[in-house]
């Protein structure tokens, strides 16, 4: 009896291990893959120098110079600044970017907990994420960080709001907020996923996940030529490292979601008896790995918005189409329920 | 007895008094913190804990939810006025003779209310410690269950009088300067660079010194 309990503690503590080691190497080398895959767009070689024993090994032992440097750098606090907030900021930012992973299905019953409100769970933890970023705003005693915190605060709330109402759309036409049942009711091959019918929603979607975790075009919380880098401008060493870390790990969640909500997560976008047909965890992986690319793309690609334009974007262009198309699903579901997963 | 130390029910009566704690202590700092800032902190910190006791009552759905409206969202705007005020924080000067006002008023309503609940509640509060639901219950149909039958009225109305309320708050607010120069997007995106702005001039490659090999 007593065995059995802490086992179960020891159990739960290993799958989470077994969540956050992988995320963290992952995170690690999505920026080796940013600046690589952005250098190749720009025409640039990017970090291809650092490798391990003399070989040079395409630069894949940057991310570790670059996590070892950080981790040696002195944390240097402000004057006048709250030391307690200044270095709960970064905590925060990352417990809410891992906490939201302890619902995220990997595969068939690859999941640390299946709860009931799983959806609802992610947007809890994703919306408190922002609080990271406005307590290091006011706690740096800065001009700079808690101009860059405004905006983010003002930034996430707008989009959360588009990013709730997509998710909607997607809990109408599954009928669950379990999000392991949400890409179960989307089996049956590229055709029954949710991207089809919940095309606007997907968008939309996916483009507020970029605006709420301030990557570019809409990183102005930290637009360098502006307000110098935002909300972490007086960090440095391992408190800025865990921003960074808590920034890319919410990217792949992100990312991660989009192809669970709408892409079918582990489901294999062929039908039939063959092995390319089977659900496997590597479809999801491919998933994931595809709107990571979207990120760096956009970053490659686009200008950063105007303040006023990305404001204008949320609220009088997603908030208005995602209504509209909430109704658009509400009446398929009822009149046409096979035209969505059945 | 160790049986009982580490059984779930123990577990989860011990998370019940520390989360109270927790609710009952960030409550009271709410209140008595000279930084406002503080003060909201506080607040979230008990929407929080109260979160969690919605969490041992096996309503995930209504737990999540509060975490969710009250702090992913409502609490993100308190800090956001509140760090764009400028907020002096006074020194300490003891009770004011509102605060004497204050806590009599507090103290005769406690004395009240605790009439009531002695006289009429507590014999209707459940005996049993813990709330335990059948596996598979789900808290999010036995809202919506409630929500959209018995209350559907009220809950419509309810949302309506928000509604009303949010474009009132809006309206009420809203100024245009005269001097205001709109942007108009939709007239923007058809500029036409090449034939608008922009005058394309064909000219020859001009020659190089040829120091730059193939750049």
């Amino acid at each position: 009896m007593i065995g059995d309990q802490v086992w179960l503690l020891f159990w739960t503590l290993i799958k989470i291990v077994a969540i956050v080691l992988p995320l963290i190497i992952v995170v690690a080398y999505l920026t080796y893959a940013e600046r690589r895959v952005i250098g190749f767009m720009q025409g640039r070689m990017g970090p291809n120098r650092v490798g391990l024993f003399g070989f040079k090994l395409w630069g894949l032992a940057q991310p570790f110079a670059d996590t070892v440097k950080l981790l040696l750098k002195e944390i240097i606090f402000p004057a006048n600044a709250n030391k307690f907030l200044f270095l709960m900021a970064p905590v925060i930012t990352l417990a809410t970017a891992f906490a939201a992973w302890a619902v995220v299905p990997f595969s068939d019953g690859l999941v640390l907990a299946d709860i009931n409100a799983g959806l609802v769970y992610i947007l809890a933890m994703t919306s408190l994420g922002v609080y990271g970023v406005i307590i290091a705003g006011w706690a740096s005693n800065s001009k700079y960080a808690l101009l860059g915190a405004l905006r983010s605060a003002a930034q996430i709330v707008s989009y959360e709001i588009a990013m709730g109402f997509a998710l909607v759309g997607v809990l109408i036409a599954s009928g669950s907020l379990n999000l392991s049942e949400i890409v179960n009711s989307q089996s049956g091959g590229i055709g029954s996923w949710f991207f089809i019918p919940l095309f606007p929603l997907f968008i939309i979607y996916f483009i507020s996940g970029v605006a709420e975790t301030n990557r570019a075009p809409f990183d102005v919380a930290e637009g360098e030529s502006e307000i110098v880098a935002g909300f972490h401008v007086e960090y440095s060493g391992a408190a800025f490292a865990l921003f960074f870390l808590g920034e890319y790990a919410n990217m792949i969640m992100i990312s991660a979601l989009t192809a669970i909500m709408f892409m079918g997560g582990w489901l294999s976008p062929f039908t039939g008896d063959s092995l390319i047909a089977q659900p496997s965890i590597l479809w999801f992986f491919m998933k994931t790995g595809f709107f990571l690319l979207l990120y760096l793309w956009f970053r490659a690609t686009f200008p950063r918005y105007r303040y006023d334009q990305i404001m204008r974007l949320g609220w009088k262009i997603f908030i208005p189409i995602t209504i509209v198309w909430i109704m658009v699903v509400a009446v398929i579901k009822v009149y046409k329920p096979e035209w969505i997963g059945g | 007895m160790l049986e009982y130390l580490v059984s779930a029910e123990f577990y989860q009566i011990m998370l019940f008094y520390v989360y109270s704690f927790i609710l009952l202590g960030a409550a009271m700092a709410v209140v008595t913190m000279r930084n406002s800032i503080y003060s909201a902190l506080f607040l979230i910190l008990s929407f929080f804990s109260a979160a969690a006791l919605w969490l041992l009552l096996e309503a995930e759905f209504l737990a999540l939810t509060l975490v969710l409206v009250y702090v992913g969202a409502v609490m993100v705007l308190f800090l956001f006025v509140i760090m764009m005020l400028d907020i002096k924080v006074k020194p300490n000067k003891g009770m004011s003779s509102y605060t004497k006002v204050g806590l009599f008023v507090a103290l005769l309503m406690l004395v009240e209310m605790m009439m009531l609940l002695g006289k009429k509640l507590i014999p209707a509060l459940p005996q049993d410690d813990l709330v335990k639901h059948i596996k598979g219950h789900s808290n999010v149909k036995e809202v919506a269950e409630s929500l959209y039958t018995q209350y559907v009225l009220p809950f419509e109305l309810a949302s309506v009088i928000l509604l009303v309320a949010i474009v009132a708050a809006i309206l009420l607010t809203l100024r245009k300067r005269k001097d205001y120069n709109h942007v108009k997007p939709e007239s923007q995106v058809h500029v036409k660079a090449t034939n608008n702005r922009m005058r394309v001039v064909k000219m020859e490659a001009e020659k190089g010194n040829d120091i730059g090999g193939d750049s």
